[in-house]
């Protein structure tokens, strides 16, 4: 077995409102999260992958089809957006980085299709991420 | 959905390698330039990881201003600007960042109680990093 990470980079904005929640209660649970206007982060996701090694190719999985997933599937969706009002699942669920990592492995689980999907690893800030491996 | 979360601190101190069952020369060819009497330092980067189901409600695994708070006033507090040789944990313990790690970890399990803890990762510098999980096996 052996795995194989892509790194790709995204910018977008969020904030965190739960509207089961009184507004003192969002408010002491996202704090500064909580502005409504949104504020935005410069996203690094890291997707690993593994497989066995293709005997022919030398390949786990094709970088190109796999960077043209990531671009499809997330990229396009999430770069330069508001996730709450503009990717489809975060109207429903807070875009707090668990999530994110979440959303994206729901995303690319069932279109990756050589190799199988392992780990989503989303930064948020360098000082915080989160990692997804599936329902455990 | 169990996710895990990490979140990397700072801190900066100063330790001396040294081992009092050893010789001089022992010591020296052990430790080599951190055997230096006077001690030296680095900038530590401490990596915290927590695991746990993410709450519906909150989208979060555990909030984190409790887990800074937490590490800022019991972990970082205590090491940071501080020589770890002259520290209680450190008197019958040489200050090695993997004995530094396995204090960290301990400092965490039983104080932190809002989340899973699965690991502690130190960086000593760029080029050297040490994990600790307790019994556990670290997750890559």
């Amino acid at each position: 077995m052996l795995y194989l990470t892509r790194k790709a980079e995204f910018s977008a904005s969020h904030y965190y409102h739960n509207p089961k929640f009184t507004p003192e209660e969002n408010r002491r649970i996202f704090g500064k999260c909580n502005n409504p206007n949104g504020h935005g982060h410069n996203y690094t996701l890291e997707v690993t992958v593994k497989g066995e090694v293709d005997p022919r190719s030398g390949f786990v999985v094709d970088l190109k089809q796999l960077k043209e997933i990531l671009n499809r599937e997330v990229l396009d969706v999430m770069d330069h957006r508001f996730l709450n009002k503009e990717v489809p699942e975060f109207a429903e669920r807070i875009p707090t980085t668990e999530n994110l990592a979440i959303s994206i492995w729901q995303r690319l689980a069932t279109k990756l299709k050589a190799a199988q999907l392992h780990r989503v690893r989303v930064y948020e800030t360098p000082d915080l991420f989160v990692d997804f491996y599936g329902e455990e | 959905m169990k996710a895990y979360l990490t979140r990397r601190y700072m801190f900066s101190a100063s330790h001396r390698l040294h081992s009092e069952e050893m010789s001089a020369q022992e010591n020296l060819v052990t430790y080599g330039k951190c055997n230096n009497p006077y001690g030296h330092g680095h900038n530590y980067a401490l990596e915290v990881t927590v695991s746990g189901e993410v709450d519906q409600q909150t989208g979060m695994v555990c909030n984190l201003v409790d887990l800074d708070n937490f590490v800022h006033s019991e972990i970082v507090e205590r090491f940071d600007e501080n020589n770890l040789n002259v520290l209680p944990e450190f008197l019958e313990y040489v200050p090695t960042t993997e004995n530094l790690s396995a204090v960290i970890y301990k400092i965490l399990q039983q104080g932190f109680h809002k989340a899973h803890l699965e690991k502690v990762r130190l960086e000593e510098t760029m080029m050297n990093s040490f994990e600790y999980a307790g019994d556990a096996e670290t997750r890559c």
